[in-house]
């Protein structure tokens, strides 16, 4: 048992922070109000590598571990948790499935692309009536000769609009139910590709989250990922991953939570003192710290179970229940700590608590994730 | 060209508090780093190294520990490192005394860059006291170099003016934190940083004198401020004017 992080995780940590600070942060603001995807942003990550953190060597990316790649997430969203998420689904829910399931020729054309940032990944399961029920999809894949012709329509989209590889699930079988379910690989200039509405949100803004139309869309045989069927499979495996990284975004909007509570309750004085002097606040202060420590631990386990064998489902899902619930506590009593001026858009807690919403329910909502640990128990 | 990069570890001077008590720095909690302006040295050794071409070596003379903040030089593009283990005395006599001793047995070096100080405790002594120690011509302050075969030019803002100070190899320059803005490692760099060379030398197998310091740091103390806590009453144009009026009588405005 080890708690500390390897020199090389440290680096990694130090990196992407000085990073986050040098060119995320700044814009972070303008980001959200404008609601601008952060496409400047990804372009300086690509050369840091970061978007092919476990994409292997050999097809240019960094071949990491989860723990590394849970890193990176944390300390890229906690100063734009939008920025985090566009990573995470690049780096997890699309390449992570790619290494998995993809073919020798499905590697080499599309892990090199995403690994060195030429084009942006996205994964394309949610539909109007599937969400949590993924089985229920209605988006069908038919065999036509060469290729499969997909119709249908997806929903809530990260990075729907800007992505250019796209793992899209349709049915193959509809008889089957979630076991006719198959994966392609879609690249955005296929014919029948349509991008629909970018939704307004709540919160993560410079993340753009679309409407995706299949209208007879044309795609060749062997961008089939894994077997006919087996896209269920695939999508589930993903999500755990996918799981380990909100995890991460959300101790990362909680962290940034703590760290402008801890420096606003110094500063701010009310009855003659800085609030920071009053128990009250340092108690909220203790929670968020403890919470965080555990938050974290947990998510590194998931990550450790990734890394070195073990039950990824459980934990990354115990991972994802207890951090984006923890974020959305802490970003709730940072702005409580800050008080009206916490309200206000000066002061970042405001982007935080509208950040953290998400993080219970986008890639399984907390229920689906009780529903993952409690079928873990009662086998 | 063999270039040689001096530098330091030293406490995030950014995370330091002052004990409201003590008036001390409490150090406890506060995380280890290279020295920010030695990082640009590292910076435009690598940039000098991929022009010219040649080794460039990071020397640190410091805690054991900072076996782990060397690294992030080596994967910045260094392509050797040397650690001297020294929980001695930090003082600049004594630290540049090991360092030239190092640079000694490193033997071949056209060009040694230290930053122009350390952000910790900036006494700047530490580079001329090297060029000093080991006989070597100097350049201070460099705000950007040129780098040739067979000379280099520094330049430095003096009052306005540029100024400009040629010298051929060997030579040792300090430079300052305009010089360039130090790469971020990408994550393949880190990872290639494991496999390069990192020597570990003992001390005082370098240094034939003895090393007791010249200088002793007798203490360190936070600046007190105190806030005046004025609050202005009146509407806010009249405030406004107040403030400005009062802000000039304390020299804070020109």
């Amino acid at each position: 048992m080890n708690f500390e992080l390897t020199d090389n995780q440290k680096m990694i940590e130090n990196m992407v922070r000085e990073f986050a600070e040098k060119e995320i942060e700044p814009v972070a603001d303008e980001l959200d109000k404008e609601s601008k995807y952060p496409t400047e942003i990804l372009e300086k990550m690509a050369p840091l590598g970061l978007l092919g953190i476990m994409i292997p060597e050999k097809y240019g990316g960094a071949g990491l571990d989860a723990v590394s790649f849970a890193i990176v997430i944390e300390e890229i969203s906690k100063k734009c948790a939008a920025t985090g998420v566009v990573t995470e689904v690049h780096n997890s829910l699309v390449s992570w499935p790619i290494i998995e399931y993809g073919t020798e020729e499905q590697k080499e054309k599309y892990l090199s692309i995403l690994a060195k940032g030429e084009e942006i990944g996205a994964f394309a399961g949610t539909e109007p009536n599937a969400g949590s029920d993924l089985g229920s999809m209605e988006t069908t894949a038919e065999l036509d000769g060469d290729h499969y012709v997909i119709n249908g329509q997806k929903t809530f989209i990260t990075s729907g609009s800007e992505a250019g590889v796209l793992i899209v699930f349709a049915k193959t079988d509809k008889e089957k139910g979630h076991r006719g379910i198959s994966a392609f690989l879609v690249e955005s200039d296929m014919d029948g590709f349509q991008v629909g509405d970018i939704y307004d949100k709540m919160g993560i803004n410079a993340n753009h989250v679309s409407e995706l139309f299949f209208d007879d869309m044309k795609v060749p045989k062997e961008n089939l990922l894994g077997e006919e069927g087996d896209g269920y499979k695939i999508a589930l495996s993903a999500l755990d991953r996918g799981r380990i990284g909100i995890a991460a975004q959300a101790i990362g909007i909680a962290q940034r939570a703590l760290e402008e509570s801890v420096e606003y309750s110094q500063q701010r004085e009310q009855f003659g003192r800085p609030i920071s002097k009053f128990q009250a606040i340092q108690w909220k202060l203790a929670d968020m710290a403890t919470r965080i420590e555990a938050a974290r631990l947990l998510v590194y386990r998931s990550a450790m179970a990734e890394d070195k064998g073990g039950n990824v489902s459980k934990y990354a899902a115990m991972a994802k229940l207890f951090a984006s619930e923890l974020a959305v506590d802490a970003a709730n009593e940072a702005i409580q700590i800050h008080g009206g001026y916490g309200y206000t858009d000066e002061y970042v807690v405001e982007r935080l608590y509208r950040d953290a919403k998400i993080t219970e329910i986008y890639e399984g909502t907390s229920e689906v994730q009780k529903m993952v640990v409690s079928r873990d128990l009662l086998r | 060209m063999e270039i040689i990069v001096c530098a330091k570890q030293i406490v995030d001077v950014s995370d330091i508090k002052i004990d409201d008590k003590t008036n001390e720095p409490i150090l406890k909690g506060v995380d280890d780093k290279i020295s920010d302006i030695d990082k640009n040295a590292v910076e435009e050794g690598i940039k000098i190294k991929d022009e010219l071409g040649g080794n460039l070596t990071v020397l640190l003379v410091g805690p054991s520990e900072a076996t782990e903040n060397i690294k992030e030089l080596l994967a910045m593009g260094a392509d050797r490192a040397v650690m001297v283990p020294w929980d001695g005395s930090s003082s600049y006599d004594v630290v540049s005394k090991i360092i030239a001793g190092a640079i000694e047995k490193i033997g071949d070096h056209d060009l040694i860059l230290c930053g122009e100080a350390s952000l910790d405790l900036f006494s700047g002594q530490t580079g001329p006291r090297i060029a000093a120690l080991l006989d070597l011509p100097q350049i201070t302050y460099a705000q950007s170099l040129d780098a040739e075969d067979e000379k280099i030019v520094g330049h430095k803002d003096v009052g306005g003016k540029v100024v400009s100070i040629e010298s051929t190899y060997p030579v040792l320059v300090t430079v300052t934190k305009e010089i360039n803005e130090p790469r971020l490692p990408s994550l393949m760099d880190i990872l290639g940083a494991s496999n390069k060379p990192m020597d570990v030398w003992d001390a005082e197998s370098l240094v034939s004198d003895d090393l007791q310091p010249g200088l002793e740091t007798v203490e360190i103390k936070g600046v007190p401020m105190e806030r005046k806590k004025i609050v202005f009453h009146d509407d806010l144009d009249e405030s406004i004017e107040k403030v400005v009026e009062k802000l000039a009588k304390e020299g804070v405005l020109g």
